[in-house]
């Protein structure tokens, strides 16, 4: 399908139906990753190491084994197969197998607090909390690491002895750095060195958990002829699929993964933690297990996304065009490799069109839980610091912060430095609904300030599948491999409709086990509205051109002759024939006898994805003395090309605001003296709470993304970018001092205002 | 596998039988709002629980010639919902108004708040500040402790075993005297108070404080009463909320931990306690 020019001709894309999902989920019938039980099903459980760094000398099963009631009891050494190093590109960051196993369960070393050592599965959780009591490992406790730049130090306590880093000389040591990045363009110290104001700072962020309601939950089961059933929750069943298969060397074929209902995930439900330790309990004890991690697990050992420190200069002329940039930057990987630095890279200057800029960063371990991806994974880190420096910068040069932005703004035809030539982007226009909005002008009181900062993400495709089938009534099944954690199955639905020319009503959409559909990507990179809509559009207009042949089947005429219009068939002109319109029941009802059942499949690796621009800007009231930050006023633009279910698009916004509020002002990882996490529940990680935040008011920008037949660009990463900066450019603006480090928490904002230095 | 007993008896002498003759830990239940969270965790491994509601008298709310009586069961949201007992002590009822959620406050109890001994709890500062007694009953009879003498350290109290609090008694709030609570926490719900601090003043005809206690929350192993010696005698000017500053960092002997620091505790215990006490001297002015 080519884009659709005009988009006054759309009936169903743009409007903001029911979601199918909502009745299930707001009477308590959704099936989420906890909800599904089989006959027998045992309990399993993960027993978790007390350390942050320690060498396993043995573990015993043998008194856990001896419990009535105890079943299975696995370990890496007895139970999984030791893989070899494969690097695998997959979802929004490189995973390695050989890791990811070990993080599934600790082999020879423990890497951090609450890292697996065994699972056990017994008929009852009492039990299953009996044996692990149980059973004896052997600890030789060694010194560990937390932060990332002493991980960087000489003479740190070293997690793999086999690290080599990559994009850099070898250390000729051993090391924790995994990776050096570097992207480049022009002459980044030769552009600084013409600037007549430079502003320098240095920027800190701390670990942030994708704080997803749903804990990690699944159901496996094993038969002994290999076949295997996995209810899961995740981002990904074809992913949970394909990770089971590689960890436990398994057919692909013998497994199958029915996603569950997803109550989150943020990114954090990209990898798999207890699918392979339930697959393997289940072989082991002939029986179904099911594993739901509690809260205190999925903060210890599932993953965050990385804190980070960098080093940000930018130098401008006195008109304010940016003439340098850079950014150092180290990202915490926790304890295997794979930190988000190369998109925090990419994206930190992205916004702009500059000449000479270079962004390069470190990917560092440490003994901490392994981070996973968390929406527009990298980017909100590094642009904490750049968009900070442009603050500084704005003030500085006397500017008007928006202003500066719209002087060196990225568009149509700009490089960037990670590579690519932007085609048509809404930045500009983002920036200008900013500043014309009311917000940007309103008056301010006392103690209070207002922020602005702006944010990139790429955007992604890749691997999709989706089906539409033709019911003997007439109405559409859509079937796509996408969880749906967006509103998703409702724009397939929408998008399917508009394409057929049918209500929104008559189509219902589901979400396909890995059985059911072809292989589709996760659902993460803000792909499934481009790349799923992308493969549910062509299905659907396969179907469309079915339709049409049989419509000049029944009419004895060629299928050129026949047109698709609101849902019916009609002749395409006069010479057609004078035949009355035929909708598309009438001739479903008629599908027997004109070749059969009308539907179609198709599987794409969807190219084009258009990239996402957001301009938020953000009004605090700072308490002086007690340093608590109300935000009172908060207003997200974004460039979503075309919004297919505007509300979801709104929501996606005003979600990904808060999370970033919450990563701006109170969310951190906080380790003990041993380096065991100190705040493992909701009480002391501090996520905003409803009543800590003003409606958000999301604002669409819609510059459509020309290679998506309805113009999509994907939304659900963006939104989360601009906070950080935003809340703290307000914060400077209502108390006077920057702050360099996050959270932004009382006693950090207190101290600030005490000393003049944040 | 471990075992756990539940009894919910109907008078006070079952239930101090079952209690004093517990072989293991037994513990006694109000809302469970505390015990069961501990209990789900890990932390308390009681071989009994005895749920105190089924005995008449730990729920209600009364008003007698000398004050109030409240059971010690008695849910939080029935004493905001009081209009008498709010509008008497509005400190006390700000303080179970923030436990907390609208959830949680149909269970969470004045005793719970107080047994559970945590330095933060939000309804005893204001409590202590009331010079509130709580009417405890054990195997040896009835006795009648201040408030302030029940907690002895973080998740210690100076009850003995068998000894439950049965209801607390407030007394009259007579002329110009009036409460408040302010506690701090980060966010604006759903968190436990950094600082907190209660106060209760009584006022002549013409404005001038003629009794004051200033109670703080959070920043030492128990709550503490704060040397407020320095405002009685004044209107509340600003040399005295100065003074009273000064006093309630003085009081402090906070700890650091992940909640905040010795320094900001100590800080905002000060700014808290100017508040409190000009929002309790603005309401008693008003009387
Ligand atoms: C989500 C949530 C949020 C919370 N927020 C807050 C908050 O903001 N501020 C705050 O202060 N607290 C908070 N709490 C803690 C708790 O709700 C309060 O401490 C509450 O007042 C406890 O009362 P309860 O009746 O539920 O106590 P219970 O759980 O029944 O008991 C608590 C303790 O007191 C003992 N006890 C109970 N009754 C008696 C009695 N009559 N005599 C002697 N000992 C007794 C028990 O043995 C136990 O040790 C929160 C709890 C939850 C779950």
């Amino acid at each position: 399908m080519n884009f659709v020019a005009n988009f006054s001709d759309l009936k169903v894309v743009g409007t903001r139906p029911v979601r199918p999902d909502g009745i299930d989920k707001v009477t308590g019938k959704a099936m989420f990753g906890a909800d599904l039980s089989m006959a027998g099903t045992l309990t399993g459980k993960v027993l978790r190491s007390p350390h942050a760094h320690a060498r396993i000398v043995s573990i015993d099963a043998s008194k856990a084994l001896a419990l009535p009631g105890v079943k299975a009891v696995v370990t890496a050494a007895g139970d999984f197969p030791e893989i070899s190093s494969e690097e695998a590109a997959a979802g929004e960051s490189p995973v390695n197998f050989r890791h990811m196993a070990h993080n599934v369960l600790a082999r020879d070393k423990v890497l951090y607090e609450g890292h697996a050592v065994a699972a056990v599965a017994a008929t009852t959780s009492a039990i299953a909390d009996a044996a692990m009591a149980l059973i004896d490992v052997t600890y030789e406790v060694l010194p560990f690491v937390i932060d990332v730049e002493a991980a960087m130090a000489d003479g740190a306590p070293i997690l793999h002895d086999d690290l080599v880093p990559s994009g850099m000389a070898a250390p000729g040591k051993p090391t924790n750095i995994a990776k050096r990045v570097e992207f480049k363009l022009g002459d980044a110290e030769a552009g600084l060195a013409e600037a007549d104001v430079v502003v320098e700072g240095r920027y800190e962020t701390t670990a942030v958990h994708q704080g997803y309601i749903e804990p990690h939950a699944v159901i496996a089961s094993v038969n002994p002829d290999g076949q295997t059933q996995i209810f899961a929750s995740s981002q990904g069943q074809f992913m949970i699929r394909q990770y089971v298969s590689k960890i436990l060397n398994m057919d692909i074929a013998n497994i199958r993964v029915t996603p569950a209902e997803i109550g989150g995930g943020f990114g954090g439900k990209t990898l798999v933690y207890l699918e392979p330790l339930a697959v393997a309990l289940s072989r082991k004890a002939g029986k179904p297990v099911k594993m739901v991690m509690t809260r205190d697990e999925v903060f210890r050992s599932s993953g965050p996304t990385s804190g980070g420190v960098m080093t940000v200069k930018i130098g401008a002329k006195k008109d304010g065009t940016i003439t340098g940039a850079t950014i150092d930057i180290a990202l915490q990987a926790g304890a295997f490799p794979g930190s988000p630095v190369a998109p925090a890279c990419m994206c930190a200057f992205a916004c702009y069109d500059l000449k000479n800029v270079r962004a390069s960063g470190y990917d560092v371990v440490s003994n901490r839980s392994k981070i996973a991806a968390y929406r527009a994974p990298g980017a909100p880190i590094s642009s904490f610091g750049v968009e900070s420096a442009m603050d500084e910068l704005a003030t500085k040069l006397g500017m008007d912060a928006l202003e500066l932005r719209q002087k060196n703004a990225a568009k149509a035809g700009t490089k960037a430095a990670y590579g690519p030539v932007f085609p048509e982007i809404g930045f500009e226009q983002v920036l200008d609904a900013a500043k014309s909005h009311p917000h940007w002008s309103a008056p301010l009181g006392p103690n209070q300030g207002r922020g602005v900062a702006t944010g990139f993400w790429f955007n992604i495709g890749g691997d999709s599948s989706a089906s539409v089938f033709v019911n003997e009534d007439g109405t559409i099944s859509v079937v796509s491999g996408s969880p749906d954690i967006g509103g998703s199955r409702a724009s397939m639905a929408m998008m399917a409709a508009e394409v057929l020319g049918v209500p929104y009503e008559k189509v219902r959409p589901i979400v396909g086990d890995t059985a059911q559909i072809g292989i589709t990507g996760m659902t993460g990179g803000s792909r499934v509205t481009f790349a799923t809509g992308m493969a549910t559009v062509q299905a659907a207009e396969k179907v469309v051109d079915e339709l049409k042949k049989r419509a000049a089947m029944i009419w004895d005429i060629s299928p050129e002759a026949v047109d698709w219009k609101d849902g019916e068939a009609v002749p395409a002109g006069a010479n057609a024939g004078g035949f009355d319109p035929m909708p598309l029941a009438a001739i479903a009802a008629k599908a027997g006898k004109t070749g059969g059942p009308i539907g179609s499949e198709v599987s794409i690796n969807a190219q084009g994805a258009g990239a996402g621009f957001g301009a938020h800007i953000c009004d605090v009231e700072v308490d002086q003395e007690t340093g608590h930050v109300k935000i009172l006023r908060y207003t997200a633009v974004q460039d979503v090309g075309k919004a297919i279910h505007p509300s979801y698009v709104e929501g996606q916004i005003q979600g990904g605001a808060v999370q970033g509020i919450g990563w701006a002002l109170n969310e951190e990882y906080l380790y003990d003296k041993n380096g065991r996490m100190d705040n493992s529940g909701f009480l002391d990680y501090r996520v905003p709470v409803a009543s800590d935040l003003p409606m958000i008011e999301a604002v669409l920008v819609e510059v459509p993304n020309k290679r998506h037949p309805f113009g999509v660009r994907g939304v659900g990463e963006v939104p989360i970018i601009p906070p950080l900066a935003a809340v703290a450019n307000a914060i400077k603006a209502a108390t006077g001092v920057r702050m360099h480090s996050l959270p932004m928490s009382p006693p950090k904002i207190v101290a600030a205002i005490e000393s003049g230095k944040g | 596998m471990p075992r756990l007993s539940y009894a919910a008896p109907a008078s006070v002498p079952d239930a101090v039988k079952l209690l004093a003759g517990a072989q293991g830990l037994a513990k006694v239940m109000s809302g469970g709002t505390d015990l069961l969270v501990q209990l789900r965790s890990g932390r308390a491994k009681p071989e009994l629980i005895v749920d105190t509601k089924k005995i008449p008298g730990m729920m209600g709310i009364r008003e007698t010639a000398d004050g109030w009586v409240i059971g010690a069961a008695t849910p939080s949201a029935e004493l905001s919902e009081h209009a008498g007992f709010s509008a008497a002590y509005p400190g006390v009822v700000e303080g179970t108004n923030l436990i907390g959620s609208t959830q949680v406050q149909g269970r969470a109890s004045l005793a719970g708040n107080l047994c559970n001994a945590s330095p933060a709890a939000d309804s005893v500062p204001a409590m202590i500040a009331a010079g509130a007694v709580a009417v405890v009953v054990g195997p040896t009879g009835q006795r009648s402790v201040p408030v302030a003498q029940i907690v002895t350290a973080p998740g210690r109290t100076s009850l003995a075993k068998g000894e439950f609090i049965f209801e607390f008694h407030f007394p009259k709030v007579s002329g110009k005297q009036a409460d408040a609570y302010l506690r701090f926490i980060p966010r604006t719900e759903m968190d436990i108070a950094v600082v907190g601090c209660g106060v209760n003043l009584t006022l002549d005809a013409a404005g001038v404080i003629t009794a004051a206690s200033v109670v703080l929350g959070a920043v030492a192993p128990t709550q503490v009463a704060v040397d407020a010696t320095s405002i009685v005698g004044s209107k509340l000017d600003d040399a005295a909320l100065a003074a009273l500053d000064t006093a309630a960092r003085a009081a402090c002997n906070p700890i650091n931990d992940k909640r905040g620091t010795i320094e900001f505790r100590t800080k905002v215990a000060g700014v808290l306690a100017r508040r409190a006490a000009k929002i309790a001297y603005d309401r008693a002015g008003a009387r």
